[in-house]
């Protein structure tokens, strides 16, 4: 089964959810986090496992073979996303703006534009305890998380069969790292905060998640703070709430030095037993 | 040498449009021929990626030499313009497109 924690709003609290709720669940099933925020993963500054393999990841680019073009300019015509210009005499092509769709390769009748491999980043799979991690990482300057995120997914597809519970942690935000961290998801756990911006992006994760047509829950982490405009908000819009982690102070200085939270403090050890118990019957549900 | 703004509208009065690559028209004046001519560029609006190389290469097609505009070109843009040869010059953002030409003439604009 695999489940997506994502938030909308940033620091809401997907990596503190996600390292915590995975180890937990790992005491007693089988489960692999992965860290699917590929432009500043972060769980790994909460698990520090052994690392058991590592892979080079690519995306395709067209080159462009100046003699054999005719300069035709069917390429600019064919690419969407105006990463093929031609300027005059020559082709430019922009390989931030490309999505590797292949079209300019492709429809190219002198096949001047061949598709090249070029490194995006890197997959590291760690252990854990008896948890499996996997940490996806863009390489500076790469500007495309999409690419990396789907090959991340593909990885955790071949690797680990569907009796794993696979924790996703998400990107921040609603647009397209999320969609492609999420769509493949059983289920997605959206954090917030209880304050105006929380429930603003809240507001937004929830419209996704819906357009999406996926099955969602919210944590409310810090919760305490603020008002209650985001528990109003869940009730009218019948959001179910899983779990309310509260606001402490003791938290924020566990995290500070790099620990798990769900065993220091009873109150949020509840929480997170809370979450464990709805995703094993969820996993039941699912299995049948 | 043909001179090219980035502007709301479509004469010499409108307001310069501070953006490079998302511009609403592209205004071309030929100081030789004394000629003005304007480009609607609000098709832009509906690309999601690559305005800028996009603008550039209109410019490039229109056979500019020189751009005076606000803000200024991004990074794939700029990339483009140096290669098509154009002279970008910046700063002209909160003015009319006459203050903009007239500024361009006394230096009073950065070079990009």
């Amino acid at each position: 089964m695999k489940i997506a924690i994502a938030s909308g709003k940033g620091g809401t609290g997907k990596t503190t959810l996600s390292t915590n709720l995975s180890v937990l669940l790992s005491e007693t099933e089988r489960v692999v986090l992965t860290d699917l925020d590929v432009e500043e993963p972060n769980s790994g500054l909460f698990i520090k496992g052994d690392l058991k393999s590592e892979e080079i990841k690519y995306k395709m680019i067209p080159e462009w073979k100046e003699d054999t073009c005719t300069l035709c300019g069917e390429c600019q015509k064919n690419c969407n996303f105006h990463a093929v210009i031609q300027l005059g005499p020559q082709i430019m092509v922009f390989p931030e703006l490309c999505h590797s769709c292949f079209a300019c390769s492709e429809l190219c009748p002198t096949n001047s534009l061949p598709m090249q491999a070029q490194r995006m980043g890197t997959i590291k799979e760690y252990q854990y305890r008896q948890m499996a991690f996997v940490e996806s990482c863009l390489d500076i300057g790469q500007e495309q998380a999409v690419p990396l995120i789907g090959q991340t997914n593909e990885y955790v597809n071949q690797k680990f069969d569907e009796d794993y519970i696979m924790i996703f942690d998400a990107p921040p935000g609603t647009s397209c790292p999320v969609i492609e961290a999420t769509k493949d998801v059983d289920y997605v756990i959206l954090v917030t905060e209880p304050t105006p911006f929380g429930l603003h992006d809240l507001k937004l994760a929830v419209e996704t998640m819906k357009e999406l047509k996926k099955d969602y829950g919210v944590v409310i982490n810090r919760y305490g703070l603020g008002n209650d405009d985001v528990i109003d908000y869940c009730k009218e819009e019948n959001v179910t709430v899983l779990a309310k982690i509260p606001n402490s102070r003791k938290v924020a200085e566990i995290y500070s030095k790099g620990k798990l939270i769900y065993n220091e403090i009873p109150e949020i050890k509840e929480q997170f037993l809370k979450l464990k118990e709805f995703i094993l019957t969820r996993k039941k549900e699912f299995v049948q | 040498m043909k001179i090219a703004f980035t502007a709301k509208g479509t004469d010499w009065d409108s307001q310069m449009d501070p953006r490079f690559g998302r511009t609403e028209y592209i205004l071309v004046y030929d100081d030789e021929k004394e000629t003005f001519e304007s480009f609607d560029n609000r098709d832009i609006e509906n690309e999601a990626h690559g305005a800028g190389p996009k603008t550039s290469q209109k410019l490039f097609e229109l056979g500019a030499q020189v751009l005076i505009t606000g803000n200024g070109p991004g990074g794939n843009a700029a990339t483009v313009l140096q290669k098509a040869g154009v002279k970008s010059f910046i700063g002209a953002g909160g003015m009319n497109v006459k203050e903009a030409y007239k500024a361009y003439k006394n230096n009073e604009l950065k070079e990009f």
